[in-house]
């Protein structure tokens, strides 16, 4: 599961997704083509700021693996301020939580394969202010 | 060439600790033969729909170990196993439709069949019907997306958690009435509303139970169906669309555009509008499904699919019965079986064999859903 995990790093660490030159649409994550354009488009990566604002999220209490420490966590569906959307773990209070509060990307341990495997790494949001 | 239904066989839904996932496929297929009257011989193909018997069971090919364990080896026909997730059985019996309609084969078998209580981890394995490497990964399993939707709907639509309890309360008090369901026991508003929540807003009683069982139908060409069977239940449309994998990449998360394309299609092909449909199916696997299924099958305008459940239109005595089986929430949801599983229950509430919770219908429909919605499968069947 080791090269699984590590060609993704870039993207996972980096908020490194797609955008298509033909029709200007931003994707998360990364795309070889683009479903707009499809042959017509011209894929490129593209770094994203970092910035968005929560659409709908959901305060998990039976966790996925990797969360299990954490539980109750906040995961959320984030509008990047380019247009793609994510989702991913938000760190932050529940009660806090507002319908188009502004968030920002942030680089945070995920979990780790036992106490010899490696450690996963990726991007969470916080509230921004 | 019209394809009809001749025969139905559906296993106990549950934890079936007794049965291996051989035992439970074969008794669904058992019961199916005798259903339809047949020795066995006249099948010509068999269409599986099984999400992971790799992961649940530890064991690929179950194409050739269905044909082996039916007893049908020595007839050496196609055995076909499908995968689309939770709808890998509508799938399957919408390539066995596309087999007979076609004219290529006479009779066939679409089956179903999921063994998910020998490992601990079902759910987890249920969850990868989900994008593994960018939701799941990101901590968003099953119930969190459902919940994510559930949430948007809520908050653009004015649904309330009661209209998501009012789902479960419907669909446990219908399967008092069906002996092979999971959970034959009433449950009230406030035990719904009262359980843990597993994803806020989602509570537990809004999450579908994951569980062993396998279903059967036998189809045959309209040339041959009155061979076999006094009472055909014809197939009018069996559409399937397709949807992106992940619900971040939808257009809209609070309308699955796959049911909304799929059921339009069915509606044409079968030359119906959703008001001539008696009786439905829906994936309920979890309660803000249901309600949105309402809106995309056309039932009702979006954002509108509380006021159906709120005022009793889809119970069992309702205007259009919803899940009069008990729906994946109370029958219990066999992940490769159900979409079988819910053409089961179609077929003996049009053919009048639903015993108690029998309802008045001509026309029936049933919706099976692979995920968030990447896959749906309608079909469309008449008396």
């Amino acid at each position: 599961m080791l090269p699984k995990f590590w060609r993704k790093i870039r993207f996972r660490y980096g908020l490194i997704g797609s955008y298509c030159e033909n029709c200007g649409n931003y994707y998360y994550p990364p795309r070889n083509l683009c479903p707009r354009c499809r042959r017509k488009g011209k894929v490129k990566e593209v770094q994203f700021s970092g910035y968005g604002r929560v659409l709908s999220w959901s305060v998990v209490h039976d966790a996925v693996e990797n969360f299990w420490i954490s539980k109750p966590y906040v995961v959320a569906l984030i509008e990047l301020d380019e247009g793609a959307r994510i989702i991913a773990p938000l760190d932050c209070n529940p009660r806090e939580i507002e319908e188009g509060m502004r968030v920002r990307a942030v680089f945070r341990k995920f979990g780790e394969d036992g106490e010899e495997g490696i450690i996963h790494y990726g991007t969470k949001f916080v509230p921004i202010g | 060439m019209r394809v009809a239904v001749i025969g139905v066989g559906c296993s106990k839904f549950g934890e079936l600790w007794e049965m291996g996932f051989r035992d439970i496929m074969i008794s669904a297929g058992v019961e199916a033969l005798e259903d339809a009257n047949l020795e066995g011989k006249e099948i010509e193909a068999i269409y599986v729909g099984n999400m992971s018997a790799g992961r649940y069971v530890g064991q690929e090919h179950i194409a050739s170990l269905i044909a082996d364990y039916s007893g049908l080896a020595d007839l050496h026909i196609p055995c076909v196993r499908v995968e689309a997730g939770d709808a890998s059985g509508g799938v399957a019996l919408r390539q066995a439709y596309m087999a007979v309609a076609s004219g290529m084969h006479d009779v066939v078998i679409a089956a179903g069949a999921e063994k998910v209580t020998d490992v601990p981890n079902a759910v987890e394995i249920l969850s990868s019907c989900a994008d593994v490497e960018w939701e799941v990964f990101n901590g968003a399993n099953l119930p969190a997306l459902y919940a994510m939707i559930a949430r948007m709907h809520m908050r653009r639509y004015g649904t309330k958690e009661e209209d998501l309890a009012m789902v479960s309360v419907k669909n446990h008090k219908n399967a008092t009435l069906n002996p092979k369901a999971m959970f034959r026991r009433e449950i009230d508003l406030e035990t719904a509303l009262n359980s843990p929540y597993v994803a806020e807003p989602l509570r537990l009683f809004d999450c579908s139970p994951i569980c062993d069982g396998a279903s059967v139908v036998i189809l045959a060409s309209e040339d041959v169906a009155r061979k076999y069977t006094d009472t055909p239940i014809y197939i009018e449309a069996c559409t399937q669309a397709s949807d992106y994998l992940a619900l971040q990449s939808r257009r809209d998360i609070t309308t699955m555009d796959s049911v909304v394309q799929a059921s339009r299609k069915a509606y044409k092909i079968a030359g119906i509008d959703p008001k001539d449909v008696d009786v439905v199916e829906v994936h309920d696997s979890f309660t803000i499904a249901e309600i949105i299924a309402y809106e995309d099958l056309g039932f009702v305008e979006k954002g509108r699919g509380a006021e159906l459940v709120r005022e009793g239109v889809t119970m069992l005595d309702g205007e259009i019965p919803v899940n009069p089986s008990g729906g994946l929430k109370a029958f219990g949801h066999a992940v490769g079986a159900t979409g079988i599983r819910q053409a089961v229950e179609i077929v003996l509430q049009l053919r009048g064999d639903a015993g108690k919770r029998q309802v008045d219908a001509e026309m029936g429909l049933s919706l099976n859903v692979g995920g968030t919605g990447g896959t749906a499968v309608v079909t469309v069947f008449s008396r």
